[in-house]
This record gives structure tokens, sequence and C-alpha cells, in this order.
């Protein structure tokens, strides 16, 4: 069995999800992989890649020539593989859809070369699932697998001809986050307010915080109801789903909703009013007090 | 000039509802649960009814593939400000291939110029179905939208991607599928709730579509996950901070 691995390029190097992607891919075999856009020889210094399909002429990733020139290329592969990122997300049930086959989305774990778990329910349950397709597309989760390292291959590159971009779908411009904090979904450190913020005045507490850990700000979903902070803040099922290694609450109840976001951060913290309140059920660490009090003596103690 | 915008919304378990793996591992307790629609619906829902009432839609058509019960999400969807409703009814589970078929049937019957979807539902998490239907329509797709613009027979999508955003213009027909940050849905008020028992509710079986809604995975079992270990409570911020260096090592 061989599997195709999609992998994403970032400032000349493959992405670790996509290092872990290869790394699930190298358990159903022999793993070749796609590069889209340049990148092509960083790919093949992968350890364990056999071969490189490069397509330097797909400038941005956009899903239709993506999608497209995958399925012409499918053909004696077992698992086509990407990392479930917003690229792989968006490319792979397409070309699941051109293939017609389920995709199984964010693996987990795989049991063997039909059988995967994948988190269901916001992660408040584990689905163990056996695929009956003859090409299997999944996502995996790049948390969950070790990735390969960066160095230590040779495989050889093949150019393929990309297909013609049709005008249906027309790249215009990609605008990077300014802030200088990291991204919600991909931050080590993760500072999170809730409705004990008080407003949005008080919620602006939390940056210096932040500043000193280089977390991302996340926000309970009462928290953005209530205007303290934008939606693109929330954390939880109907937000944003976080597994940093280090996750703060503060003024926080946590709601079912909210813990089924964060509850897989390796380390937690409580800091809230209220000694009842179910965040403290998952927290690793606890304080009950007043957060307005203890705020500036942890930015002191850090 | 008509612009149909036709929104496919799901009936989940509720973003507040506890979730419980049944006892038999064949799935979750939905027994006695309390249901709603998917919230990313809800957003489509919203951005299909803006559109219309910018003059850039002219009429909003619901359509929700489940239980009989899901009338009442598209009830919901009417009460929002959809137009018309169709229910596709089956007591299976289907999975997103199977959903893209049927609505793929839909689209050929209706000819939107728009589909407008949730990106994912929250019960199987499986942010598929947009793009599935797009692939089987060879449409041009634009998935986890934070804006949508229509003008001049293309709609131009503002895209969630990792670190930022991204730009891209799509030849109507297309599939866009909402993310959180597209808008904010409004609630359905009372007199609204009265007027939607009143609008169009169409009622098709899926068995009659001519799909294959057979399974292509096979649940072997669902299980909680592993349960997080009781914490320990702490007295000052320099404790914590303590811990977290020596203990946790995470800083």
């Amino acid at each position: 069995m061989t599997a195709l691995v999609l992998l994403e390029i970032e400032h000349g190097e493959v992405r670790q999800a996509s290092r872990s992607a290869v790394a699930a891919a190298s358990r159903f075999g022999d793993v070749d992989v796609i590069v889209l856009g340049e990148g092509a020889e960083a790919a093949a210094r992968l350890p364990g890649v056999r071969n490189v399909l490069s397509a330097a002429s797909l400038t941005h990733d956009l899903a239709e020539p993506a999608a497209a020139l995958l399925a012409a290329h499918t053909s004696g592969y077992s698992h086509v593989v990407a990392a479930a990122s917003a690229g792989g997300k968006n490319i792979l049930p397409r070309l699941a859809g051109l293939l017609d086959v389920q995709p199984i989305p964010e693996v987990v774990e795989i049991k063997d070369e039909n059988t995967f778990v994948r988190p269901i329910y916001a992660g408040n349950a584990l689905a163990t699932v056996r695929s009956s397709d003859t090409i299997k597309v999944l996502t995996i989760r790049g948390s969950s697998f070790d990735p390969v390292s960066k160095e230590g291959g040779s495989a050889t590159i093949q150019t393929l001809n990309a297909p013609a971009t049709e005008d249906f779908s027309r790249f215009v411009r990609v605008e990077l986050s300014k802030s200088d904090r990291p991204e919600l979904e991909s931050a080590r450190v993760v500072v999170s307010g809730g409705k004990g913020m008080k407003d949005a005045e008080h919620f602006k507490l939390l940056e210096p915080l932040a500043d000193k850990l280089g977390a991302a700000i996340g926000a309970s979903r009462a928290a953005v109801d209530s205007g303290f902070a934008p939606n693109e803040m929330q954390v939880g099922q109907t937000g944003k789903i976080v597994a940093p290694e280090l996750y703060i609450a503060l003024g926080l109840s946590g709601a079912i909703q909210h813990l089924a976001g964060m509850k897989d951060s390796r380390v937690i913290v409580a800091i809230n009013m209220d000694p009842e309140a179910p965040i403290f059920r998952v927290a690793d660490y606890g304080i009950v007090g007043d957060l307005f009090t203890i705020l500036p003596e942890l930015e002191k103690a850090l | 000039m008509t612009m149909k915008v036709l929104v496919p919304v799901k009936r989940v378990v509720d973003y507040n509802v506890k979730v419980r793996v049944a006892a038999d591992g064949s799935g979750v307790e939905t027994q006695g649960v309390k249901m709603s629609m998917n919230p990313f619906d809800e957003i489509a829902i919203e951005e299909a009814v803006r559109l219309r009432e910018k003059g850039a839609a002219t009429e909003v058509v619901a359509v929700s593939i489940g239980v009989q019960a899901s009338q009442d999400t598209l009830r919901t969807a009417l009460a929002m400000g959809a137009d018309r409703a169709i229910l596709i009814r089956t007591n299976e589970t289907l999975e997103p291939l199977a959903v893209a078929g049927l609505l793929k049937i839909i689209v050929e019957r209706e000819a939107p110029g728009l589909v407008c979807m949730g990106k994912q539902a929250i019960d199987d998490d499986m942010n598929a179905t947009g793009q599935i239907l797009a692939a089987k329509l060879g449409w041009p797709q634009g998935t986890f939208a934070s804006a949508v613009t229509i003008a001049d027979g293309r709609a131009e999508i503002a895209r969630e991607i990792d670190g930022g955003t991204e730009v891209i213009s799509l030849a109507l027909p297309a599939v866009v599928t909402a993310d959180l940050r597209l808008n904010e849905p409004r609630y359905a008020s009372l007199p609204n709730i009265m007027k939607a028992r009143k609008k169009p509710l169409e009622t098709l079986d899926a068995a009659d579509l001519g799909v294959d809604l057979a399974p292509r995975l096979t649940i072997v079992s669902v299980a909680e996950p592993a349960e997080r270990k009781e914490g320990v409570k702490l007295n000052s911020a320099a404790e914590l901070v303590e811990k977290l260096k020596t203990e946790a090592k995470v800083i």
C-alpha cells in the first residue's frame, strides 16, 4: 500500500502539521508527497518520503485546481492524507467528492489501514470508524502524531503539469494578521477570559499577561455575547478548538460548550471567584479568588 | 433578475447539552435531549436572509435532511426569514457523501445561484458536506467564509485561513460555507415565529430521490474521552507560577 500526502509549505519549509501527516501516512506503507507551488526540495529532504510530486505552477491553494490535480494522480494510492489545517480541510473533502468517497476528517489515531479514531461532538466522544472505500481520504490532527524531522531523506522529484486554472475561482488577496500575538489555534499558551472580566474595558487587562507569556487571547461564548471580546476569540464548541501547552482561564465558569473547546490542553489553570465553577473540574491548578487582585500578582510573579 | 439562495440546515443536539455516550457504545444518547439548529447553519440562514434584504438575492429556501422532527429546525429557519422550506425525510443517519448526493438533486431542481451552509455540524464534526457538494456539482467553493459580497455574477468571499484571511472571487453559482465571524444570527421574534407557521414546507422522502445512501463508514464504537485528573487548589499567584515552572514545566 502507498499513501499520498498533500503537504503545505510555509517560509520554504514543510509545515509541522504536514510532517505529522507524513508520519501518520507511513503507517500505511510507502509515502509519496505532493506539493502545490514552491517547496519540492524541502519536501524531498523529509525522511521516509519516496517520491515528490511537484506542481510548482499552482501558486495559490485554490481548492478547485488542487482537488482536480489530486484526483488525476490518485491511481495506485490506497490513502490520501493531509493535515487537518484550513488548507487540508478545504481541499481534501472536495477531492473525496470528486472520487465519490466519504472523507475521514481529524483522525487522532490509526488502528489499521481501514480503521480510524476521530473526535465527534467537539471531542466529547471518540468514534472509531471503519471505511469501506477503496481510496481512503483522511485529514489528521497534527497534535496527535509526532512529526517526522525536516531532514534526512532524498526523495526523487517528479514535475506535474497542473491543470489550467479556471476563471470560476480566482485568488484575490491574502491578509495575514498583523498582530504579534500567535494564532489561537496554534498558540503554545492561551489566556482566556469569561464573563467575570466584567466588561470590554476590563477584558483588556488580559493583554499584559498574554504579552508576558507570548500567549493568544481567547474568550468564552458568554464573554463574546456580552460584547467583551470579538467573536473570532471565542473558544468552544461553537468557536475555536484549542489544545495549547498551557491554558489559563480567568473569570470563566467553564460551560460545557467552552470545555469542549479547550479540555485537551496539556495544563489548565483556572482563576475564579466561585469555588463550585465547573472549570475547576478540568483544571490542573486552580485559585479561588478575585481575579482583579490575582491578575496583577500573576504578572508580577512571572 | 432572480437569485435564489439554498440553505441546508441540520437538526443537532443543542450546543449547551453535555452529550453522553450510549452504554452500548453505539453512539451518543439523543433520547429526550434538547435539539436545535446547528449553530453554523444559523449563521448561513442569517447571511442568506441579509443577502435578500440587501437585494442581492430574491428568495431563500431552507432544506433539511433528517427525521420528521427536522421540520422544527426548518420552522426556525422560516422564522429567521427563509421564504420556504423542504424536508427530505429519512430515519437513517446519513454521511456527508450521501447528504451531498441528496442536496445535488435539490440544487438541480431549484437551480439556486448560491448554496450557503454551515462549515460543519457540531455533532459529527465532519466539515465536508459543502466541499463534496461543490465537487459533485462542478461548482467553485468558498469555505470558512467570514464575509460574502455578491456583484456582477460573482461572489467575493473572505475566508478564514491559518494565520489570517484569504479573499477569493467565485463565479456563481457557487457553494459557500459559513464560519463563525460571518455574522451574528438574529433571534426569531414571536410574530415571525407565528408567520413561519404559514410559510410553505414541502416534504420529500430521501429513499425516493435515487441517491445511494449506504454509509461508507461503519461505526465500530463510540467511547468517552479520557477524564482529566482532579487538580489542586493553590493560594497565591506566586505559588501558581512556581508550580508551572517546576512541576508542570510549562513556562
